[in-house]
């Protein structure tokens, strides 16, 4: 099916075929809301382009930024630099030392980020569930771009609607007095709720006025970000610390370990597994979802079908809010037992890399997480064991999203085809 | 600029296990009109896009004035002289036409500045040669589509086409519009430049071919004189012989279960789009609405399903007031409609030809159980339709986007045909379909009348309206100009779609002298 050649611009034009004189400076405007005879979504077909490229594409994207990290990681060790000093003499020494280098890095990171027999505990050996830990928020904030973006949308927010969703659950957790699972099943549900408001304002503002969902999330994140600094001073702050923390949980309110004190993991993960099961029917075998992915793809078509497609962008980004709100609730009862500031550190943003690379499907999305668990997990390892700054780890991910937000570049590095099937329509 | 051979040696192109193109062998000769002629899904497009650069060829040849060239892209294609027009413009909608044809052809003056005067320049040059009449300053958007499709031609012009393909022009073209554009194409050929045209319409073939030839499966079968008989091309492209003419039984209306009453729909500024509109089509009865495009015919259709707003008065059907219904209320009050563009508005093209087919009924409890799809019975339907409307397609589950046009226009009235209706609108029912197709659509949706559904046709074509309808209403700028006899001749609905209302023209060509009087009272209708 892909057959286009790779690059082509008219065949890529070409393959925005539904709309007619699709605009090659377009990318602007996924056509406002409720209006007949808007123009469909043409604007993001480069968005489209980059988020449902093949997966092969997402695969070499992280195989080319892992080779340029490496280099990075060879020019930036002394072993490297001296051999090169001799290049001449001993040319053999250079890629030795390069090889060694490169593979004692990537060795660590690997190592730290899964099993690592040469760990002294036996604790230290399975940083696989530290991978597992650090992916649980990022499979749930990476679902709410993801289902987003399958309706047309393109969700920055999810860092705001995570700071919502965490505040809420924590005020549940320290502030309220329940039994032990009813607390725990409260704290999810506020957390839920509080992202699904902050999503649910995006969402109702894109349906009712056609204001673009990137600036309206990005608004909606500065003041959630501003939000929690005020509740941080007063109503939610710990009486007893001088710092803007809030109280800990009860215990009755935070997630299970699932496998004892010495790991971090806790049930929140089962919960992210979940969610990506429920996305994935959602998407795939639901009505709601065929209704959803038809507005995202043709709006006007799915206008005419009968399907109201201002009604899909609020009822999208309630439940995309309500998973970045979940992510929250991982944070505060899972890892963190308490809310603070930094609660959605780069998690809001890193959402949207899993995404991407996850193709914005639900599963591509829970292993991209993975994967980015991995590097963070394997990363402090590498740093330890390898004597490799973690920044390194951060070069990786940004070129990750580089490559991946160029998929002509990647087409063009491996001589790939396009990913759009159809020349000219008709 | 000179003229240019173009020669396919064996051109074959496979999609997976579909093979689109069959060793095609095809030579187009200098300063000629070649037109290709065959099915929904012979492999016509994918031939084409194959010649421009757009499909890498599994197999086979290109020769370019005896030489072979390989194309990796449309530049290529254009750099060898090659220029296309899509059926869908590639056009940006806000910038000028000046703007648009320099587009990746930017001529730039000293410092890299865009020299705009100069592309301004060819395109009076253009535009006076072959009496284009188009301005380098105007907006896309504000252009008739006509206008627009001269302007893709200028495009491959200035970048010195020689020879020129055009996929199914006409499709989107007015009957005028269509004239024009046979005459600039005359006039192409006399400069020297060979045209590739593709159309369903035989007519048109006929008028413009200096040759034709005939794919089918992916094959050539067969040249074809101009001269030919439609009959002939029509039985040669299809394989079998196609009745171009609908037997149908004389109609027998029952109760005017649908009513239009006073209609006025306005836009966003407040102008009237249609104008105080009256009629009523009755069960077991096809009214045609004709009238050039633009003359609101699109307003009053999507107005009956519920997508306008600033809609006054009233529309009935059986009893029950549709205005201000929400489209999908509007559906399950037993509407059937295939809307204008498929393209824009009646198809999802990544979404599955199974799933296309229930695009607006996958609600229904056949397709679903509570909120979870029912992907048996989408299946089960889907393989039913395609049977039943001849979709070429290798499977139901491809997306409906890999579709030849005609082949995606079938997939949309089979899903409106589908279902048991209280009323059966279509705009354009058969844009893009072959002739055989056309046969069997017309038959369809004249059973369709039979069962007592009452039928609402819009097109554009005079032949379909005359084919179809048992009534025909006209409408010129939003307003009604009469509802005549579905046997009314051309020259009356040619008047009436020039502004006379139906006793006008009727004056009109009883005499001259009758004429001159209602002309120049201008009685208001
Ligand atoms: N990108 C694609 N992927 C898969 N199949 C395709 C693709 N493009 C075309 N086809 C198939 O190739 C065949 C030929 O299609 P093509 O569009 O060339 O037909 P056509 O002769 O132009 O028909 P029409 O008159 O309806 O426009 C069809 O069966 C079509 O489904
Ligand atoms: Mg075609």
């Amino acid at each position: 099916m892909s057959d286009n050649r790779a690059a082509p611009e008219a065949a890529e034009a070409a393959s925005a075929a539904p709309a007619a004189s699709a605009g090659e400076a377009d990318l602007t405007g996924t056509g406002t809301a409720a209006s007949p005879g808007a123009a469909p979504g043409q604007g993001n077909r480069i968005l489209r382009e980059i988020m449902s490229g093949n997966a092969l594409v997402s695969v070499l994207a992280v195989v080319v930024a892992l080779v340029i990290g490496g280099l990075l990681i060879a020019v930036t060790d002394e072993r490297v630099g001296a051999a090169a000093g001799y290049f001449f003499a001993r040319p053999g020494d250079l890629f030795g030392a390069l090889w060694a280098s490169v593979s004692e890095a990537y060795g660590a990171l690997v190592r730290g980020a899964t099993y690592d027999p040469t760990a002294r505990t036996w604790l230290g050996q399975l940083g696989i569930f530290e991978t597992l830990t650090i992916a649980t928020p990022l499979i749930l904030a990476g679902l709410a771009v993801t289902i987003a973006f399958r309706a047309g949308l393109f969700n920055i927010g999810a860092q705001g609607q995570i700071i919502l969703g965490a505040s809420f659950s924590a005020a549940v957790g320290f502030g309220w007095n329940l039994p032990p699972v009813l607390h725990l099943l409260a704290v999810i549900l506020a957390g839920a709720v509080g992202g699904a408001i902050w999503g649910g304002i995006a969402g109702v503002l894109k349906a009712r006025t056609g204001a673009h969902e990137v600036i309206v999330t990005i608004m909606l994140n500065y003041i959630a970000i501003n939000l929690i600094g005020y509740l941080l001073k007063s109503p939610l702050k710990d009486p007893n610390s001088s710092n803007p923390v809030s109280p800990a949980l009860h215990d009755s309110a935070v997630f299970p370990l699932l496998l004892g004190p010495n790991f971090r993991l806790h049930a929140g993960f089962l919960l992210a597994v979940l969610a990506v099961i429920a996305v994935a029917w959602l998407l795939n075998r639901s009505t709601l979802g065929f209704e959803l992915r038809a507005i995202g793809a043709n709006p006007s078509a799915a206008r005419t079908a009968g399907m109201v497609v201002s009604r899909g962008y609020i009822i999208v980004m309630l439940i995309a809010g309500a998973l970045s709100g979940l992510a929250g609730v991982a944070q505060v009862a899972g890892t963190e037992k308490s809310l603070d500031a930094e609660v959605a550190g780069s998690i809001g943003f890193d959402a949207i890399t899993v995404a991407l690379l996850g193709r914005s499907t639900p599963w591509g999305t829970f292993f991209a997480a993975l994967l980015f668990g991995a590097f963070k997990a394997g990363g402090t390892s590498m740093a330890v064991n390898a004597n490799v700054s973690i920044d390194i780890v951060l070069v990786v991910q940004s070129l990750i999203v580089l490559f991946i937000a160029a998929p002509p570049l990647i087409r063009a590095i491996f001589r790939l085809k396009s990913a759009s099937s159809r020349g000219a329509a008709a | 600029m000179g003229t240019l051979k173009l020669e396919l040696k064996g051109i074959t192109k496979r999609f997976g296990s579909l093979i689109a193109n069959d060793a095609i062998d095809l030579v187009v000769q200098s300063g000629e009109i070649h037109s290709l002629l065959g099915e929904n899904g012979a492999g016509k497009s994918t031939l084409m896009n194959v010649l421009y650069g757009l499909y890498e060829p599994s197999a086979g040849q290109i020769l370019v004035d005896d030489r072979p060239v390989t194309f990796n892209g449309p530049s290529d294609a254009m750099a060898a002289g090659i220029g296309m027009v899509h059926q869908h413009f590639m056009l940006v909608p806000v910038f000028t036409v000046a703007e648009n044809v320099a587009l990746g052809n930017e001529a730039t003056g000293t410092g890299g500045i865009l020299d705009l005067e100069q592309t301004r320049r060819k395109i009076r040059d253009i535009s006076a040669k072959y009496g284009f009449d188009v301005d380098p300053d105007a907006v896309i958007e504000d252009l008739p589509v006509g206008v627009q499709q001269r302007v893709e031609i200028i495009k491959a012009l200035v970048r010195d086409a020689r020879i020129l393909i055009l996929d199914e022009p006409t499709a989107v073209l007015t009957p005028q519009e269509t004239d024009e554009l046979i005459d600039i194409m005359g006039q192409l050929k006399a400069a020297g430049t060979s045209i590739v045209f593709i159309s369903h319409k035989l007519r048109e073939v006929k008028a413009v071919s200096d040759r034709i030839t005939v794919i089918r499966r992916g094959k050539v079968v067969g040249t074809a004189e101009p001269s030919a008989s439609t009959t002939e091309l029509a039985s040669l492209m299809v394989g079998r012989s196609v009745s171009l003419t609908l037997d149908k039984a004389p109609a027998r209306p029952g109760e005017e279960t649908f009513q239009i009453r006073n209609l006025t729909v306005m836009n966003d500024a407040g102008q009237a789009l249609v104008d105080n509109v009256t009629f009523s089509v009755a069960k077991g009865e096809i009214v045609a609405v004709a009238g050039v495009q633009g003359n609101g015919q699109t307003e009053l259709t999507e107005t009956v399903l519920g997508l306008r707003k600033h809609v006054h008065g009233s529309i009935l059907l059986d009893g029950k007031e549709l205005v201000g219904r929400s489209v999908r209320q509007v559906l399950d009050s037993g509407v059937g409609f295939v809307p204008e563009d498929r393209t824009t508005d009646g198809l999802v093209g990544s979404y599955t030809i199974a799933e296309n087919l229930v695009l607006d009924l996958y609600g229904k409890k056949d397709f679903s159980r509570g909120f979870t799809l029912n992907r048996a019975a989408i299946a089960k339907h889907a393989a039913a339709k395609i049977d039943e409307f001849d979709v070429r397609t290798g499977s139901a589950e491809a997306p409906v986007a890999t579709l030849s046009g005609g082949n995606q226009q079938k997939v949309v009235l089979a899903r409106e045909l589908s279902r048991p209706l209280k009323l059966f609108i279509a705009s354009q029912p058969t844009r893009g379909v072959d002739v055989g197709s056309i046969e069997f659509l017309h038959k369809r949706i004249v059973a369709e009348r039979d069962q007592g559904t009452p039928v609402l046709i819009v097109s554009t074509e005079l032949d379909e309206v005359l084919e179809l309808a048992d009534r025909i209403a006209v409408l010129y700028a939003g307003r009604l100009m009469g509802v005549v006899p579905g046997d009314s001749s051309r020259d009356l609905l040619g008047l009436m779609m020039a502004g006379l209302n139906a006793e006008e023209a009727q004056a009109h060509l009883a005499g001259p002298d009758s004429a001159r009087a209602t002309t120049t009272e201008g009685e208001p209708a």
